[in-house]
This record gives C-alpha cells, sequence and structure tokens, in this order.
C-alpha cells in the first residue's frame, strides 16, 4: 500500500476510534466534576491496564489523526503537493503517530 | 441531506473547527503538564472558571459538528441501502444531539 493511502486509511480509522472514545470520555469528565467521591473514582480508574491500553490506543489514533488533518490543511494551501514532499509527509505522519503515542505510553502510563 | 452542511460548507466546518481543536488541544496539554490539578477542588475550580468553560464548551461545539461531517462522510461510502443509512444517519444526529445537552449539564 503506498504510504499517501496508509495515512489516509489511518486518518479515517483513528477518526472512528475517536469517536467511539469519546462518550466514555465524556462519562469520566461527567464522573470527576460530580464530586470529591468522583474525582477520586476516575484517578483511581486511570490506573487499570484497561484504561491504560485504551489510552495508549486513543493517543495515537489522537497523534495520528491531527497529524493527517495539518497535512490535509497544508495541502488545502498546495504546500507539500509534490510526489516526492507528499510522500515523505506521508511517511512523517505514519511514524509521527506512533512515535507520539509511545512516548505518552512510556511517560504517564 | 442538502441542507445540513454539504459541499463547500463541510469542507468548510471540517477546516475551522479543526484548527480551533488544534489550538485548544495544544493549550489544553500545555496547561495541564504545568499544572497538574491533584484535587477536586482545584480539577473544578480551575473547569468552572467561565473562561475555561466557554473554551471546553466551545471545543465541544467544534467537535460534534467535526464529528458529524466526518461520520457522515463514512456513512455515505459504506452504509448500504439507503435505508439503513437514513436509519444511521438519524441515530447519529440524534446521539450528536444528546451529547451536547450531556456536555452542557456537565459544564453549566
Amino acid at each position: 500500500m503506498p504510504v499517501g493511502a496508509l495515512a489516509s486509511i489511518g486518518h479515517r480509522l483513528s477518526g472512528v476510534l475517536l469517536a467511539a472514545g469519546l462518550p466514555v470520555a465524556v462519562y469520566l469528565l461527567d464522573i470527576s466534576l460530580r464530586d470529591e467521591q468522583g474525582f477520586v473514582e476516575v484517578t483511581r480508574w486511570g490506573n487499570s491496564w484497561a484504561f491504560k491500553g485504551a489510552a495508549f490506543l486513543l493517543a495515537w489514533a489522537l497523534a495520528h489523526h491531527i497529524l493527517a488533518g495539518v497535512r490535509h490543511l497544508l495541502t488545502d494551501i498546495s504546500v507539500g503537493s509534490t510526489l516526492y514532499r507528499a510522500r515523505r509527509s506521508g511517511w512523517a505522519v505514519n511514524l509521527g503517530g506512533v512515535a507520539i503515542a509511545l512516548l505518552v505510553g512510556a511517560l504517564w502510563l | 441531506m442538502k441542507s445540513t452542511a454539504s459541499g463547500l460548507s463541510a469542507w468548510l466546518v471540517q477546516r475551522v473547527t479543526a484548527v480551533y481543536m488544534l489550538l485548544f488541544v495544544l493549550a489544553m496539554t500545555g496547561f495541564l503538564l504545568l499544572y497538574p490539578k491533584h484535587s477536586y477542588a482545584q480539577w473544578s475550580g480551575w473547569v468552572r472558571q467561565p473562561v475555561v468553560a466557554i473554551a471546553v464548551f466551545v471545543f465541544f461545539a467544534a467537535l460534534l459538528s467535526h464529528l458529524w461531517v466526518g461520520l457522515r462522510d463514512v456513512l455515505f461510502d459504506y452504509a448500504r441501502p439507503a435505508g439503513l443509512r437514513r436509519v444511521l444517519l438519524a441515530a447519529l444526529a440524534l446521539a450528536l444531539a444528546g451529547m451536547a445537552l450531556w456536555v452542557i449539564r456537565i459544564l453549566f
């Protein structure tokens, strides 16, 4: 698969993943803001392996989606449209998303 | 579906919301790294400040609009037949409206 196609499929896949994670994120926000007990509970959930796994996946999704989105915006204003540059930025998006997820995982999870 | 953000306006919605959300995510990440919230009082006190609450509210408004355009495109591409697609689009619209009300109830 060409690198640009992978970046593009990843953009769509990561978007759907983020959308699926949104209700859970809003639920966590709701509970954490409800009262003292809720805040402590959300903090406790944050230490579970299920949460960490999901957070790692969503960190990749967010990083890839943002990078691919910025690449899209740059293409809109004709930056990086040549095949050579588009391939290079495609690699940057695909590897950058994974690198940021690993960084988030190493530092906080 | 012509009346609800198609063509040029959908394209514009996707980009304007994307830019706001990008700035919001960078600002929030930076802010919470610099000033972590260790207690309920700190956390809720910070989120309930008008400036923060409004910025968060605008973020969710942008996010839900962005979701509508993005997931609608996904359904247009994959949901067959047209009857099923209509049902799924209606369910999506309902879910997004519900999320909007939920976020408003959380923040204000």
